[in-house]
């Protein structure tokens, strides 16, 4: 398996051992969502002028989609400025730890681990999308609630455990980076096993033990562990796109959940944002009213009802044309791997027909960020309607198709069957459909 | 002595190359799927008018059909607030006030699929406020699900035994 250990670089290595590059970034994104919060809330009130909206829905959502987690996995976590003051708190420092620092270190509950709760908030978050993506103040209001959410939890449990089990975007990033062409991973297993000082979990803040690691969902790399490990044992690799799907790890039924979530999530805003039909829009827009609640029924229709059922069928129709004694429960774990390159190159399809077209409205608000009339870079009346062309639509289909070959290829790996064509078969039917909507909604 | 039979078959890996042939094959599919003219016939060119109602969050008709060629007008009539009509590609800018309907008057000579959107900010839902215009038949969607075909019977052949 190739890989290149970029943290023998020098230059790397420095900047990843030294904690002031990473602080500065993340004071930087810390001041930026400061800033992004009172732009919402005194910026005006026309979502398209405004920076909150802009720079979240548009520049932010777009770059986490387009580079963060394609290219960095987990990256946009290790400088996400959400959990720092928490952070600060639990180890009661601004860079390094200092005393025992704050907080009540509760282990979370074991009934809410895992990716259950971050589904749930990623649909939450698409019942109101309509709302929330076009106004400023609730855009503020969101960030606000989020960052005091993850410091009251920091107060209460252990480490990152926002993040870990709450975060909707953080379940988003952990599901998605393990496409991801970059790793932390240890050198040498046999060194961490006799080194009883276990210092890297003792330091971790997302409570990961590095030797354990076999996929990238977990890791925040935030590099803490490659700081403090004595024995120089820690790795972060360059590899090829999606090594965590060839291996043979076994998928948990909550992230499948996660999955499934975020293939309806991208439908449903594909059919919002991009689609023509003015009712639906209307719907998802008045919430709280009767077109709103049946709405609301569609969407859970569609992310609890219709798609987990089609792809529990297409699993069970596998298991039986297979004729294998496999439990099925074990079978929807296993092809649940396909769901990620399908999502991930859905959610980038969409994305480059929401972003770029909608980006005629960053240089605008860059120029004049809480709309005071400024000038800032001279590009406060340069907005210009965008458009798709044919091109884009060109690119999204090829993106769509990568996702469908890659999906195939996570399905066949994941048949562990005598039979394995049979098996695929009906999964890859599951996969070409959900292609076939995505297409049809992007450029039908 | 008893011969012993496998429990189970060896699973078929992915070698898109052994057999370079079917990868020619399909790469010519492929170019075929591309470039390979469809053999729509399609009507005379005529004259077409389509009245646009503007309000928010949407266009009415929002969607539009015509053939290459036609000479379309589009009256765009705003029933609340100002609206704006932009015509992705086209280069078509309009914009009505309530009571004051705007027009424009173009030859469709670009076959596709073209998004018409709200270009004066309306209200909160203006930019996602969409029309579709298609000129001629979506031959890119019909080239797509052939490629989404093809890719899955690529797959299968790569993984022959």
């Amino acid at each position: 398996m190739i890989r290149l250990e970029i943290s023998r670089i020098p230059w790397v290595q420095t900047l990843l051992r030294n904690r002031w590059p990473q602080f500065l970034v993340r004071a930087v994104t810390f001041s930026g969502v400061i800033f992004t919060i009172l732009a919402g809330l005194m910026g005006p009130l026309v979502g398209s002028y405004n920076f909150a909206v802009i720079f979240v829905w548009i520049a932010w959502w777009t770059a986490l989609k387009l580079f963060f987690i394609p290219f960095g996995g987990r990256s946009w976590c290790s400088i996400c400025p959400i959990p720092m003051s928490g952070e600060w708190l639990q180890r009661g420092g601004l860079i390094t730890r200092a005393g025992k620092g704050w907080g009540m270190g509760k282990r979370w509950p074991r009934f809410f681990r895992g990716n259950w709760l971050q589904a749930w908030g990623f649909i939450i978050i698409g019942l109101f999308s309509a709302v929330t993506l076009t106004s400023a103040r609730l855009t503020a209001f969101v960030l606000l609630f989020v960052v005091l959410l993850a410091l009251v939890l920091s107060l209460i449990f252990e480490r990152r455990s926002f993040c870990n089990y709450l975060c909707p975007i953080g379940g988003f990033i952990g599901l998605y980076a393990q496409t991801a062409p970059l790793e932390l991973r240890v050198k040498d297993p046999a060194v961490c096993a006799e080194h009883t000082e276990k210092s890297c979990y003792i330091n971790c803040p997302w409570g990961v033990y590095p030797l354990t690691l076999k996929t990238n969902t977990d890791c925040g790399l935030c590099m803490e562990c490659l700081r403090v490990c004595s024995k120089d044992n820690i790795a972060v690799n360059l590899r090829p796109f999606g090594e965590d799907l060839k291996s043979k790890n076994q998928f948990r039924l909550d992230e499948v959940f996660l999955g499934l979530v975020m293939l309806s999530s991208v439908l449903i805003d594909s059919a919002i944002f991009l689609g023509s039909w003015g009712d639906l829009k209307s719907a998802a827009f008045a919430v709280g009213s009767i077109p709103w609640w049946i709405f609301v029924a569609a969407f859970l229709l569609v992310s609890l009802g219709i798609l987990p059922g089609l792809y529990i069928f297409a699993v069970w129709i596998g298991v039986r044309l297979s004729g294998e004694r496999s439990s099925l429960k074990q079978a929807l774990s296993n092809q649940g791997q396909a769901l990620i390159p399908l999502g991930l190159m859905a959610w980038i399809a969409f994305t480059v027909s929401f972003a770029f077209v909608k980006f005629s409205y960053v240089l605008p608000v860059l120029s004049d960020p809480l709309g005071l009339g400024w000038n800032l870079f001279g590009s406060a009346h340069l907005a210009w309607v965008g458009e798709s062309t044919p091109f884009t639509a060109f690119i999204q289909v090829i993106i769509l198709l990568v996702g469908l070959f890659w999906s195939f290829l996570s399905v066949w790996r994941a048949s562990e069957s005598s039979q394995p064509i049979k098996q695929a078969i009906p999964m890859i039917g599951f996969c070409f459909l959900f292609t076939l909507s995505m297409l049809w909604l992007l450029i039908g | 002595m008893e011969s012993l039979t496998p429990l189970t078959s060896v699973k078929p890996e992915f070698q898109p190359f052994k057999r370079w042939q079917g990868f020619v094959v399909a790469l010519v599919v492929a170019l075929l799927i591309v470039f390979l003219p469809f053999p729509f016939l399609s009507p005379a060119p005529s004259a077409r008018i389509f009245r646009i109602e503007a309000s928010n969050f949407e266009f009415s008709p929002s969607e539009i059909y015509v053939n290459p060629g036609d000479r379309v007008t589009l009256e765009l009539i705003s029933t609340d607030v100002v609206h704006g009509l932009s015509l992705d590609n086209y280069g078509i800018s309009l914009s009505a006030e309530p009571g004051q309907p705007a027009k424009v008057t173009f030859v469709a000579n670009q076959p596709g699929i073209f998004r018409f959107r709200c270009s004066v900010t309306c209200g909160n839902l203006h930019p996602f406020i969409l029309g579709k215009f298609q000129v001629g038949q979506n031959t890119l969607l019909w080239r797509a699900i052939a490629g989404s075909i093809l890719i899955i019977g690529f797959g299968f052949w790569s993984f022959r035994k």
